[in-house]
């Protein structure tokens, strides 16, 4: 019979306010096999914790029951409380009271109702609790960062900065991201380009950093600090390491009328390209879908044109597969589809633009050289209408729920820049607020207001109907309470942020949870905002969530610094609540490792004869303990409950739901 | 038929390319009939195959196959299923197992006989769309769709899946069968009422286990309800609505694998329509995840332990008004 305490924590009045502490610990008392029971302000503190310690040594307590919160938030401080006075630390559980009882509960008898059979359910399964030793891993001295952009470039540059090796997953031809669209970056309107390239050639000529440009992550397998990930580099048809990017190719392919995506499908590019002059690594690619050689097999221009021998049509995507230790997502984003919001005219008008085309339009590396012009006519347009907030904190369900962040700042950005460059131009701005939290912020868009006359107007545009060469803006001043009609040439709408299309199934790839809108979520929003919840991946950037580049810049050097204290270790301590088999009752029907999505479980034929029998060779499954996450899928899947997992054994789990149940 | 499958076995006994033979054999009456090995070739005077041959001998290839050298097996079309299925759960060594597929026009039921007041059956033979059922008052004749089992009535494959030869025609997918007809009757009866008939169904059960003994699905070493770890085993005796959880259990076992052989109705004394429970589950699995036939591949992972982009979210369950 164990000897089992019980531990009710008030968390000041979290728990003590709708559950009544005292008579949980009473009534807990009265369970079979418990000898001590006591209630406390914070168990979590030193105070707590050396309650639990003295009476674990006063009473000989075999198992620890603690009534508190979330085991997400502190099983691991408890268990480390308990072993520090010799008791096995998988001897103990906690039974959430919190989260899952005096936060979603008003009523006190019954939120202490619920605590009670909380509270048995976790002493029923102490019961069959035994005592779990942990294996070691080893760490893997090598991080995954997938993503290019300034998180990325930020992230790998930190990390192998201390000296560790480092990869760049990134879909496109170039590292750089969205930044490398970018003109001028607020508040300071220093060129983008400036501050960004120069960072991507360290992460190139960077010995610890290879990049796998092009490439995509297809698979990971493992767990925190061993890591497989497979990783397929797509065809482009091009021997990167030969290519010398002298540009000769992209000059002559006869296919021009491939919409250039750097520029974002504003003007043409050929069917071999170098996105940009600053790309990294600078070598060409071809565009498969509109390449002539690859369709028909009629051409090779490219081919014939360049001097190094770099171009092979007979490429075939790469798969290969590398080890890491750690993963950090930096996925970022993109703007969203405006299709649904036609009332912008979008889709009706070409001199209707989103904020990053417009960059683009701003840009010198852009179609017209940085010579604002109105995409239709090529005029320079005069009266310009920048609408904020499209899809972002929007209700509707083509739109966003959450602020975007970043659109006040560059709107505000914009404005001014035309005001700068074009004074002869009007510019109206509609806002629901304008959002400038952030170091000289406010600063800057008051100078957009006060010294660059942008007419700042609080309300929504209502429509825009494109009318002659004009644009007809529809729109009310919410503060004169005054309907607008202004005859615009062109409308820029601030689109909303969202996460890039990529991250769903890649955080599926990482068993990464994600919030409803495609952000991966942290370890804690406030104390472990750089981790996910799964041990070993990192999040950088707007994969996170939406934010500028300094904020961006900011998190993926904390980032890396979460990193390297993981690629720091040599050991990590396994977790000893893997699952196993048991060989008698096994099949070796295959259905668990069907399942697993660690590829912790093998096949071996065995010999089960018994004397009279003659050979009896059964497959059995086993489970490799290290690779093993106890996810618990296998027992579940498994018909014959030959699988088990330690720590939450059947026993254990039906033994908690009878306890519940009586 | 059946001379020219005994001929058959006789010849790869005697070459040597088989030891054993899997088949069927007459039990007390002519209609009780049970799959049988034989060893030999003077063994096989007892071989029969005729129209009450609806026995699936798939499961026992598990155990023959673990024996000494190999076995000649034929296998209707719905038993190729099963076998397939095993073979894709490790359960059989293929290389042990010669296969002859056999044609199956449907098999009779002696209860459908009985209910006709057909009393005293010696044999059975088919001619064309009717049975003549052959008793000790003389012949009688009754019309297949009459006297046919519901499995073969609705009949989901007249083509085999995995055969070393065929002996007569190989037969069509037929994708006109009409076996999830009763499931959808019973997916638009309310909640309640479709708990009225499962449990006045389910209610008769004298948990003899044998849907579960002939269940080619159904093939653990050792039972999860034998097992004292489960903590299932002893709920038996403490609730009466046991039995329910008990099919309702095996049901989520089989599922992806069942192969819709109907077994388990086929011996379930007390005749209840166990075979619906697994149908439902096949139609969900078409439904939800696209059509999918346990058995018709080998390589394929089932729907239940593959995981794809594509598949349906839990809430699925909640917008098809699973919570009413």
């Amino acid at each position: 019979m164990q000897r089992i305490g019980v531990f009710v924590c008030h968390c000041g009045t979290n728990i003590a306010a709708t559950v009544d502490v005292k008579k949980v610990a009473e009534t807990l008392l009265q369970e079979p096999g418990v000898v001590y029971a006591t209630d406390y302000q914070y168990m979590c503190s030193e105070a707590g914790q050396n309650m639990i310690k003295d009476a674990i040594k006063a009473q000989n307590l075999t198992g620890v029951v603690i009534c508190s919160c979330s085991p997400r938030m502190h099983e691991a401080t408890f268990r480390k409380a308990v072993a520090a006075v010799g008791m096995n630390p998988y001897m103990l559980e906690v039974a959430n009271i919190r989260e899952q009882c005096s936060w979603i509960h008003k009523n006190i008898e019954e939120a202490t109702e619920k605590a009670i059979i909380l509270g048995r359910a976790a002493v029923a399964k102490v019961h069959l609790n035994a005592p779990l030793i942990a294996g070691q891993t080893p760490v893997t001295k090598r991080a995954l960062v997938i993503g290019g952009g300034i998180a990325g470039i930020q992230c790998a540059l930190d990390i192998a900065d201390a000296g560790y090796q480092v990869d760049i997953v990134e879909k496109e031809p170039t590292v750089g991201g969205k930044m490398t669209k970018i003109d001028k970056t607020f508040p300071t309107l220093d060129c983008s380009s400036c501050i960004l390239t120069p960072k991507m050639v360290d992460v190139a000529q960077n010995e610890n950093i290879k990049i796998y440009s092009y490439s995509e992550v297809e698979s990971v397998k493992g767990f925190v600090g061993n890591f497989t990930v497979g990783i397929k580099r797509k065809a482009r048809y091009v021997k990167e390491d030969i290519c010398t990017g002298c540009g000769l190719c992209t000059e002559k392919c006869p296919q021009k009328k491939v919409p250039n995506d750097y520029n974002l499908g504003l003007d043409t590019k050929r069917a071999i390209y170098i996105p940009f002059a600053q790309a990294v690594p600078k070598v060409a690619t071809i565009d498969a879908d509109y390449c002539t050689m690859l369709k028909t097999g009629k051409c090779g221009v490219c081919s014939k044109i360049c001097t190094a021998g770099a171009i092979d049509y007979t490429q075939q995507d790469e798969h290969l597969e590398e080890q890491y230790g750690a993963i950090v997502v930096a996925t970022g984003y993109n703007p969203i589809k405006l299709d649904a919001f036609d009332e912008f005219a979008y889709s009706q008008s070409p001199d209707v633009v989103t904020s990053l085309e417009f960059e683009r339009l701003m840009s010198a590396s852009g179609p017209n050289g940085g010579h604002l012009v109105r995409p239709s006519d090529h005029k320079e347009p005069k009266t310009i209408v920048f609408v904020q907030c499209v899809g972002s904190r929007s209700t509707v369900e083509c739109g966003k729920p959450y602020c975007s962040k970043i659109c006040c700042m560059y709107t505000c950005k914009h404005a001014m820049l035309c005001r700068e460059k074009y004074p002869d131009t009007e510019v109206y701005v509609f806002y629901i607020d304008v959002r400038t939290p952030g170091k000289n912020y406010d600063e800057f868009y008051r100078r957009a207001v006060e010294e660059y006359d942008v007419h700042y107007i609080k309300g929504m545009v209502g429509k825009v109907c494109p009318e002659g060469d004009k644009l007809k803006v529809q729109a009310s001043d919410l503060l004169t309470n005054e309907q607008l009609h202004i005859d615009a040439d062109m409308v820029v709408l601030a689109a909303a942020i969202e996460a890039d299309k990529s991250a769903r199934p890649l955080a599926t790839l990482l068993t990464a949870s994600m919030d409803t809108n495609d952000f991966f979520t942290e370890a804690h929003a406030k104390l472990r905002p750089v981790e996910s919840p799964t041990a070993g991946v990192f999040l950088a950037g707007c994969a996170q969530g939406p934010k500028d580049i300094p904020e961006t810049v900011t998190q993926a050097g904390a980032c890396a610094s979460k990193v390297i204290g993981l690629l720091a270790k040599d050991h990590l301590v396994g977790n000893p609540c893997v699952a196993h088999s048991d060989e008698m009752m096994c099949n070796g029907c295959s259905t668990c490792a069907n399942v697993c999505p660690y590829g912790a479980i093998t096949y071996e034929t065995k010999d089960f004869s018994r004397r009279k029998d003659g050979t009896l060779m059964r497959r059995v499954a086993s489970v490799n303990p290290a690779v093993c996450q106890g996810c618990g899928c296998c027992t579940v899947a498994c018909p014959s409950g030959a699988m088990d997992l330690y720590g939450f054994s059947t026993k254990q789990i039906m033994s908690e739901v009878d306890a519940i149940c009586k | 038929m059946q001379e020219a499958m005994i001929a058959r076995a006789k010849e790869l006994l005697a070459d040597g390319s088989v030891s054993r033979v899997m088949g069927w054999k007459k039990g007390e009456f002519s209609y009780d009939i049970s799959p049988a090995v034989f060893e030999n070739a003077d063994q096989l005077v007892d071989f029969v195959y005729d129209d009450f041959c609806g026995a699936n001998v798939s499961k026992y290839l598990i155990n023959e196959s673990k024996k000494e050298g190999k076995i000649l097996a034929f296998l209707k079309p719905c038993d190729s299923y099963s076998f397939a299925q095993l073979l894709k759960e490790h359960r059989i060594d293929r290389e042990k197992v010669y296969v002859i597929g056999i044609p199956s026009y449907g098999k009779a039921d002696i209860n459908k006989i009985r209910a006709k007041g057909i009393d005293g059956v010696l044999g059975i033979k088919s001619e064309g769309t009717d049975f003549i059922v052959d008793t000790i008052y003389g012949e009688e004749k009754i019309a297949k769709f009459e006297a046919m089992s519901e499995r073969c009535l609705t009949c989901k494959s007249k083509k085999h899946v995995d055969v070393d030869e065929m002996m007569g025609e190989e037969g069509e997918w037929n994708a006109e069968s009409k076996r999830f007809d009763k499931v959808a009757e019973l997916e638009a009866m309310t909640p309640d009422e479709r708990f009225e008939f499962w449990r006045g169904e389910l209610s008769r059960c004298i948990r003899c286990n044998a849907c579960r003994n002939v269940c080619p699905a159904c093939t653990c070493v050792s039972c999860v309800f034998d097992n004292p770890n489960s903590d299932i085993n002893n709920k038996a005796a403490a609730s009466s609505f046991e039995e329910n959880m008990f099919h309702i259990i095996r049901a989520f076992h089989v599922a992806g694998r069942c192969t819709d052989c109907g077994e388990c109705s086929r011996v379930c004394p007390q005749n209840i329509p166990l075979h619906l429970l697994n149908r439902k589950f096949i139609k969900d699995i078409n439904e939800l995840y696209g059509q999918y036939q346990a058995g018709a591949n080998a390589d394929e992972k089932y729907p239940m332990v593959n995981f794809t982009f594509d598949d349906c979210e839990p809430g699925i369950v909640y917008k098809r008004g699973g919570n009413q």
